[in-house]
């Protein structure tokens, strides 16, 4: 076919990526030194425990928010440590997310999130949050 | 300000219980974003998968189909990460594009 | 062939004068722009060496096989199993391992419905859905109207699929935001006892999975 690119050049390239586990776009503008940096896949430390109350921070930046936007503000408790993750708000353009940011669930009464919601007050909403967008209330 | 995708309280009309059997270009296109995220290629995120269909803009959900939206979204991704080039995907579409012509005319 | 129409203001024109649109994979719904461009990137991923066209199939075969019956096997081998239910909703993905179901990069939260609380699941970023045991989602779980109302309005939404709750049970949302896909194991319908996991099964939809109904009466 007509189309037929530099095929070699990019299996080779591809090769090397899954090896190291970093984007493409950090292959080209930055050598990694040290390959074990990279594999330690570090951690932030959590600060949060099952039954601790939080503050999810109001703030409203661009970019990919997992945040959804009708909780910012709002207070619940964490329901359970989810494990850590990488942060999809550097993921999202093709950075590493490190460090994994704890990922938790929050408990919210329903009636604390939406003041004309209809039913009971015990119902609620769960929604995983990052560790990053929580403050302790 | 509040993202077009992200509509959780919004108000909407009744959910509209339809379902349709995917076609096999949406299953294809459901199958690359699988394969180029795999760790054999570490081409694609979901997370940029998303962050693309995101910028897609505010009309995208009602212009758009769910699959329209991913492999806009997977094409996007690979453009910018030089998985191959503008031209040579527009000279491939337009092959595509002659090439069912050509099918639906020997066809009828 | 050596088309060099200028596609950067694509605009359907290369249809000279035909009125009847194209059909692609027996789909009935007019050769669009992005269906296009989806045959085309996918022939230039396999020019360049990115992946086959068997990759391909085998993925579409393997997803095709990840169908609701995965999360119905789960569900009932956890009404007749407390030791395997116990495992499940401490740890989803791994109890789902003991059955060959593999979650992949996402964990599994199971959640249970009880006398007291009903959950629901819903995505209102995108469309996440545990596909591993209940296969593709359906449209109206990635339908505007779901994703805006089950959180803010569940029991109006319920009601929409013809679930009534009591005022008295609690509703318990859960927006799928991250790295957790979710299931409701939902109760075990009534005068089912002594059925075998393979009877049960039988009772489970994919919607009391996803929480919008309950499971089907014996």
């Amino acid at each position: 076919m007509r189309e037929a690119g530099p095929k070699a050049g990019r299996k080779t390239e591809r090769k090397t990526a899954a090896k190291r586990r970093i984007p493409a776009e950090a292959r080209t503008k930055t050598k990694p030194a040290s390959p074990t940096k990279i594999t330690a896949d570090p951690a932030a430390p959590t600060h949060f425990r099952p039954g601790d109350r939080v503050r999810v921070i109001a703030i409203h930046p661009p970019g990919h928010i997992r945040t959804p936007h009708y909780i910012r503000g709002k207070s619940g408790v964490i329901e359970r440590s989810c494990g850590a993750f990488g942060n999809p708000e550097e993921l999202a353009f093709g950075r590493t997310g490190r460090p994994r940011q704890p990922l938790y669930r929050v408990r919210f009464a329903q009636n604390h999130v939406w003041p004309d919601y209809r039913g009971p007050t015990t119902d609620t909403i769960d929604i995983e949050i990052y560790q990053h967008w929580l403050d302790p209330a | 300000m509040r993202a077009h995708h992200d509509m959780g309280g919004e108000p909407a009309g009744s959910v509209e219980l339809t379902e349709h059997d995917y076609s096999l270009w949406e299953k294809r296109t459901d199958a690359l974003l699988m394969l180029l995220s795999d760790q054999k290629r570490q081409l694609l995120r979901v997370d940029q998968l998303r962050r693309a269909i995101e910028q897609l803009g505010p009309d995208a959900y009602d212009r758009m189909s769910y699959y329209e939206r991913w492999i806009a979204s997977i094409t996007q991704n690979m453009l910018e990460r030089g998985v191959f080039t503008a031209e040579e995907l527009g000279r491939k579409m337009a092959a595509v594009e002659a090439g069912l012509a050509s099918e639906r005319k020997a066809g009828s | 062939m050596s088309h060099t129409h200028d596609h950067g203001d694509h605009d359907h024109e290369h249809d000279h004068g035909h009125a009847h649109p194209v059909r692609i994979d027996h789909d009935d719904r007019p050769l669009g722009y992005y269906q296009i461009m989806a045959t085309a990137v996918f022939e230039l991923l396999i020019e360049k060496g990115v992946t086959t066209a068997d990759e391909v199939r085998a993925a579409i075969e393997a997803m095709d096989g990840r169908t609701p019956e995965q999360g119905a096997r789960v569900v009932a081998r956890a009404w007749t199993d407390p030791a395997f239910k116990a495992r499940l909703l401490a740890d989803g993905s791994a109890a789902c391992r003991e059955l060959g179901i593999d979650m992949g990069v996402t964990r599994l939260v199971v959640v249970e419905n009880t006398t007291e609380a009903h959950n629901l699941v819903v995505c209102t970023l995108c469309s996440c859905y545990p596909r591993a045991v209940l296969g593709r989602p359906p449209d109206w779980y990635k339908s505007r109207a779901y994703r805006s109302r089950a959180v803010r309005e569940p029991r109006a939404v319920l009601a929409e699929f013809g679930t009534r709750l009591p005022n008295d049970m609690t509703v318990r949302v859960h927006d799928s935001t991250a790295d957790m896909r979710y299931l409701v194991l939902p109760r075990r319908p009534a005068s089912t006892e002594g059925w075998s996991a393979e009877r049960l099964a039988a009772l489970v939809t994919r919607d009391s999975m996803i929480g919008v109904a309950v499971a089907k009466p014996a």
